[in-house]
């Protein structure tokens, strides 16, 4: 059932992320949050470090909060299964503007490389379908996100949930701060707001 | 308040979900969350219909501590709407609002504690209030509709403008009072 990929996760995200301009960018604990880091440390960037399940719901919070920018919302098979329940609520609250995109290498890679239900045949951009996304599609070359990334900006009729399959393996370690309250008040302040 | 009332005190007790209304929105909620309660149901009314306030259905509690925290990021206050059988499920994500220091207000209406006729409610009613203050929040708490809308007030102020977390539990000898 599931075809096993040959695309470096760094180089899939660093092709995503090229031209994101303004977009803002929640990333999920594990390695979408090194692999958005190691593209490079920007005040638009929010890295998660526990919260697991919670990267694609704080993204749909900062999209209806933010309705003018885009939002992607970076994150591994094993969050977004954790956050299952999160693709159907963010099905019915159709923001415009944001973004999931799975960085999927069919593993639970932080906790010893378990085969996770995406490796045994659970398809994430089926159930995003089935919960109304506005698309959803599973990439597996580097031309596909490529391509991805260039029609991205566009306009959407609803969220979209982007399944990108990588190699399975753990990159060297580029690592953000951890310290939340920073990584907040450093968002808020690019968007214009007051920091605490 | 100037026309005629039999019993003010019953009508106040009857309107507390329009007065919480009244206080979230003088507080500048723009975001509302909730899973489906038969005691915050007016209150769900309230804000769905409110073009001001954008209202997320969720499928799980936890889901709307991330929403809220997305939603101060991005600038606007929210406020999560659950029963207290749903406290458990919001734990692990509570520590992004504790480690972040997020602003967050939920509004816990309380099961398995007054009057309740599942006993599988009651467990969960225990745990409530020692589980949140174990993860970091301030609890606070209300069994009279007047003392319920001050103490949202208060709340609101201490989460919005102190960055604090807080959880509002509303007993259910409140919640009794009305046919549910």
């Amino acid at each position: 059932m599931t075809v096993s990929s040959q695309l470096d996760r760094r180089a899939a995200v660093a092709a995503l992320l090229k031209n994101r301009k303004d977009t803002l960018v929640v990333s999920g604990l594990g390695s979408p949050t090194y692999d958005l880091h190691a593209t490079g440390d920007r005040a638009d960037n929010f890295y998660l470090w526990g919260a697991m399940g919670g990267a694609a719901l704080i993204g749909l919070g900062l999209a209806q909060a933010q309705p003018g920018k885009r939002v992607i919302a970076l994150t591994g098979d094993g969050e977004q299964l954790m956050g299952l329940g999160g693709i159907a609520t963010i099905g019915v609250a159709r923001p415009r503007n944001l973004d999931i995109v799975v960085i999927d290498n069919q593993h639970f890679g932080e906790t010893g490389m378990q085969a996770s239900h995406t490796g045994r045949g659970v398809d994430l951009a089926a159930i995003a379908t089935a919960c109304g996304f506005a698309a959803a599609a599973t990439l597996r070359t580097l031309e596909e996100v490529q391509r991805l990334a260039t029609q991205m900006a566009g306009p959407a009729g609803g969220p979209r949930l982007f399944v990108i399959k990588v190699l399975a393996e753990n990159p060297p370690r580029s690592l953000p701060s951890r310290d939340a309250v920073f990584i907040k008040n450093r968002l808020r302040a690019h968007l214009g707001f007051a920091a605490a | 308040m100037h026309s005629p009332q039999p019993n003010p005190e019953a009508r106040s007790s009857d309107d507390w979900p329009s007065e919480l209304y009244r206080v979230l929105k003088a507080a500048d909620v723009r975001q509302m969350s909730y899973v489906p309660d038969a005691g915050h149901s007016q209150l769900i009314r309230m804000f769905s219909s409110d073009r001001g306030v954008t209202t997320n259905v969720l499928t799980t509690e936890e889901e709307g501590i991330a929403i809220a925290a997305g939603a101060w990021l991005g600038g606007q206050r929210s406020v999560l709407l659950m029963q207290s059988s749903g406290v458990g499920n919001c734990i692990n994500m509570l520590s992004l609002s504790a480690i972040g220091r997020f602003p967050l207000l939920m509004l816990v209406t309380m099961r398995g504690e007054w009057a309740e006729f599942n006993p599988w409610q009651v467990p969960m009613n225990r745990a409530t209030q020692p589980s949140l203050e174990a993860i970091g929040l301030k609890v606070m708490r209300a069994e009279t509709s007047d003392d319920l809308v001050e103490t949202v007030e208060s709340a609101a102020s201490l989460a919005y403008e102190s960055d604090q977390q807080i959880a509002v539990l509303i007993g259910q000898r409140l919640i009794g009072k009305k046919k549910w």
